[in-house]
């Protein structure tokens, strides 16, 4: 491993993240959505059984229960959404740059998306303009981690940039310097992104489930 | 031709081009570097997926050199 990352100075309270550490946050995730949704399930289960007419209520339980998650999973899903754009010479050399760090299927991927799909030791990783989404393997889990480069004057392509080049430098410290702002199921996960967006993450569900990154499916 | 180029507002600014027959042209790239460094940058040297390494002294063999903020969590 090489150096540490700077950054980590500014969180030296944090422990470092590791595979470890980032599984048991992932089940402490789980552990308090369900805490959130079953007090909702029981209440609208019990009300039924003792009071059928009372199935409006019921049933305004059980949509909190649903809602509760999706809010989560749409906090999560914010990190990775397009932010305000630069001038357009600015956009355009920020993402030459980039485009030399990335290979041929990460920038095809990045042109479709906004994403950059890269592979490393805690899952793949889907670098975005103000934060990262992380799929764990097997690709069922994803983490969303909440972390921008200082100041906002920067084009997108160079956001992102920034971004991926600390993930290199140090992927751990990346992940601890990092807000973790959701974890849960790709598939909640997947409804509240954009769209366009959503070929990154199948891509990167696939190559946290091979090890391998899948062919990117040339645009219809 | 090696390359300092600081990721910035304009996309990204070339600050300094040089080579190991041009010594002039180095000191040069190493006074931007040191100065870009003092104002908070850090340094990069990209080595393709997944390898990145942060440099204090200007690497006069590498290919480029690029120039980041600071990142922080959101």
């Amino acid at each position: 491993m090489g150096e540490p990352l700077t950054e980590l100075a500014a969180v030296a309270w944090r422990p470092r993240v590791t595979a470890r550490s980032l599984e048991r946050r992932g089940r402490l995730w789980t552990l308090t959505t369900l805490a959130h949704i079953v007090p909702f399930v029981a209440v609208a289960v019990v009300l039924v059984l003792l009071e059928p007419l009372a199935i409006a209520v019921s049933l305004i339980a059980l949509a909190k229960a649903w809602l509760i998650p999706e809010l989560y999973a749409q906090r999560g899903s914010n990190v990775v959404n397009p932010k305000a754009r630069a001038q357009k010479t600015a956009e355009s050399r920020a993402l030459g740059l980039l485009g030399d760090l990335i290979g041929h299927d990460a920038r095809a991927l990045q042109r479709r998306t906004g994403l950059v799909l890269e592979r490393g030791s805690l899952g793949v990783w889907l670098v975005g303009e103000a934060g990262a989404l992380l799929v764990a393997p097997g690709g069922r889990r994803v983490f969303c981690f909440c972390v921008r480069p200082e100041g906002s004057d920067l084009p997108s392509g160079d956001r992102i940039a920034h971004l991926l080049l600390a993930l290199r430098e140090d992927e751990s410290g990346f992940a601890t310097v990092a807000n973790l702002a959701f974890s849960g199921a790709a598939w909640r996960m997947r409804r509240r992104l954009g769209k366009p967006m959503r070929p990154a993450l199948d891509a990167a569900r696939a190559a946290a489930r091979t090890g391998m990154v899948a062919p990117l499916p040339l645009p219809a | 031709m090696s390359k300092l180029i600081r990721m910035d507002h304009t996309g990204h600014t070339t600050l300094a081009e040089w080579t190991a027959e041009d010594p002039a042209a180095l000191q040069a790239a190493v006074t931007a570097f040191r100065r870009e460094l003092d104002q908070g940058c850090i340094a990069v040297v990209s080595e393709g997926e997944g390898q990145a390494t942060q440099v204090r002294e200007l690497p006069a063999d590498a290919g480029t050199v690029i120039l980041r903020r600071p990142i922080a969590g959101g």
